[in-house]
């Protein structure tokens, strides 16, 4: 701290060049943008008045609080269920015996995140088709007769978004897992704690770092998704992304889009301050 | 219990673990494989849909879908929206990079917040936010814009890809070639950047294959011009169709070799 506070001005100024184009870019395209949503937003189409109309009727009119409860559940289930499913799997594939086979396990587990975004939502559409390979096996195995109506439902979205999500859980705690000093568990069973015990105190409290970078990056990745719930989730519970699209291909209502859109930045905004203080690098020392 | 019988014991339990653990991986193996193998088996179907019964072999669909002009355009707007924003993405980011970690400055921190809020931030909005200015300063709708959008999302992940490289043992080399009388300029392009390549190709590859896959402001920002995960998302409208799963496998093969080439210039780096 001491020695930026010491920087003379004329010090700092080839520092600043370097990172300027940068910033100006930000600047420019980020950051007058997102202005530029705000002003829009307090405008009223239909009235041409200026006022907080717009986020009122968000709140209160039935299609947006709806499309605000699916987004919040959606997101919710999602964000837990992806959680529940990858720890085991980082767990399991931290476990392994050599650090060739891990990451060979890792990269083998990851794989399928460089399908095309659009095309993996189409491809669990397959799947889950009436006459698709899951029910085909299904019933083959005689567990259902008729064929599950999985595709076009918010079921459909929540498998499309696990299955993402679980990836990326996977390698975010994996990466917190591999951290942790396996010396600390050894020294906790010399003191006669159980496994169970163990894994409860040293690691999985260890191990929140990742699970909450995971969480983060889950929560504003679904919550902000449009393309999944579109194809997936057949139109029958709406999420806000969707009205949002609608505002603006069908309704071509600007202002309205821009108000539902803020709303959803803030709720992304209080995600990141409610998973703050363990998203922060760990300070050396601490 | 005698130590045998412990010792037993112990082998059982791990024996069971060991199965356990195997069989959770296989499971999840399972369902993350699931959608590509159905994805790229369909693209190989005899037949008008991409589900039960796999009606044997053929390279039809990859033909319909080589000779599809708009799918064909599409990629060609695409590879150079890519190559155009991940170009600018890793110099802004790795000049962002170089200044902070090189020359003290005030409000370092700050700078350093400002430049990776957008990861933080989802696409949508960084969409939008174009969309409401363009249509305010009535600019029309462009490929322009998404490459403008796309330079946002990526210069973010370029700057951290950078900054985590930099280290003090560069700093002395750099020093040297100061000393022996090169430029600024001339120390960046001869001694930092051939320093930095793995790193700055890493960067480069992932936000190219990011900037190749991004749907949701290439579709708010586009209109006549189009990228390829547009022209898919018109091509779904469609149904079911092999097709799809053909141009979908194609690109899935290779963006992840690309992601495979990356990943392994990184661990290169780190493990010399």
């Amino acid at each position: 701290m001491n020695k930026v506070a010491t920087v003379s001005r004329r010090e700092s100024l080839p520092g600043l060049l370097f990172v300027s184009p940068a910033l100006l870019w930000l600047l420019a395209f980020f950051a007058a943008p997102l202005l530029a949503m705000i002003a829009v937003s307090l405008h009223d189409s239909a009235t041409g008045q200026y006022g907080i109309g717009n986020f009122v009727q968000v709140f209160t009119e039935k299609a947006y609080t709806d499309a605000l409860f699916n987004s919040l559940t959606l997101t919710a289930v999602v964000t837990l269920a992806s959680l529940v499913l990858a720890y085991p799997l980082a767990y399991s594939i931290a476990s392994l015996r050599s650090a060739r086979i891990q990451r060979l396990a890792l990269t083998f587990a990851v794989l399928p995140f460089w399908t095309s975004y659009v095309v993996r939502s189409y491809a669990w559409l397959l799947v889950l088709a009436p006459t698709g390979p899951l029910n085909a096996a299904l019933m083959a195995l005689g567990l259902i007769h008729t064929p599950l109506r999985l595709a076009y439902s918010t079921t459909a979205t929540e498998i499309g978004f696990v299955h993402f999500f679980i990836m990326l859980d996977t390698l975010t705690i994996y990466a917190s897992l591999v951290q942790i000093n396996p010396r600390l568990a050894l020294a906790a069973r010399d003191l006669g704690a159980s496994a169970l015990r163990t894994f409860l105190s040293i690691t999985l409290p260890l191990s929140v770092p990742g699970i909450a970078v995971g969480a983060f990056l889950t929560i504003v990745l679904c919550i902000g998704d449009y393309v999944t719930p579109q194809i997936l989730g057949g139109m029958r519970a709406i999420v806000l992304p969707q009205t949002v699209m609608m505002q603006i291909q069908k309704h071509l209502d600007l202002p309205m889009a821009s108000a539902m859109s803020l709303v959803l930045t803030v709720i992304m905004a209080v995600a990141y301050l409610a998973l703050y203080r363990f998203l922060r690098p760990e300070e050396p020392g601490r | 219990m005698s130590a045998v019988q412990t010792r037993y014991a112990g082998g059982w339990k791990q024996l069971i673990c060991k199965g356990l653990t195997a069989t959770y991986i296989a499971a999840c193996f399972c369902f993350i494989f699931a959608p590509v193998a159905v994805l790229v088996l369909f693209s190989f179907q005899d037949g008008r849909l991409p589900v039960p019964p796999f009606h044997g072999p053929t390279l039809h669909w990859y033909g319909q879908a080589l000779a599809n002009d708009r799918l064909l355009s599409a990629m060609g707007h695409s590879f150079v929206v890519g190559a155009g924003s991940a170009f600018l993405s890793v110099v802004l980011g790795f000049l962002a990079a170089y200044g902070l970690a090189r020359y003290r400055f005030r409000g370092q921190a700050l700078v350093r917040g400002i430049l990776v809020l957008p990861m933080a931030v989802s696409y949508l909005i960084v969409g939008m936010g174009l969309l409401v200015m363009a249509s305010w300063l009535n600019i029309a709708p462009s490929l322009w814009l998404v490459c403008i959008s796309h330079i946002v999302i990526n210069m973010p992940l370029a700057f951290a890809i950078c900054s985590a490289q930099f280290n003090p043992a560069q700093v002395r080399m750099e020093m040297a070639a100061a000393d022996l009388g090169a430029s600024l300029p001339r120390v960046l392009l001869q001694i930092t950047v051939p320093m930095m390549a793995p790193a700055l190709i890493a960067a480069f590859i992932l936000c190219f294959t990011l900037s190749w896959d991004e749907f949701l402001t290439a579709f708010l920002l586009s209109r006549f011009d189009i990228t390829l995960p547009v022209a898919i998302w018109g091509l779904l409208r469609g149904g079911l169709n092999p097709q799809t799963n053909a141009i979908g496998s194609m690109v899935f093969f290779g963006a992840a070799a690309l992601a495979l080439g990356a990943e392994y210039l990184m661990f290169r780096k780190k493990s010399s």
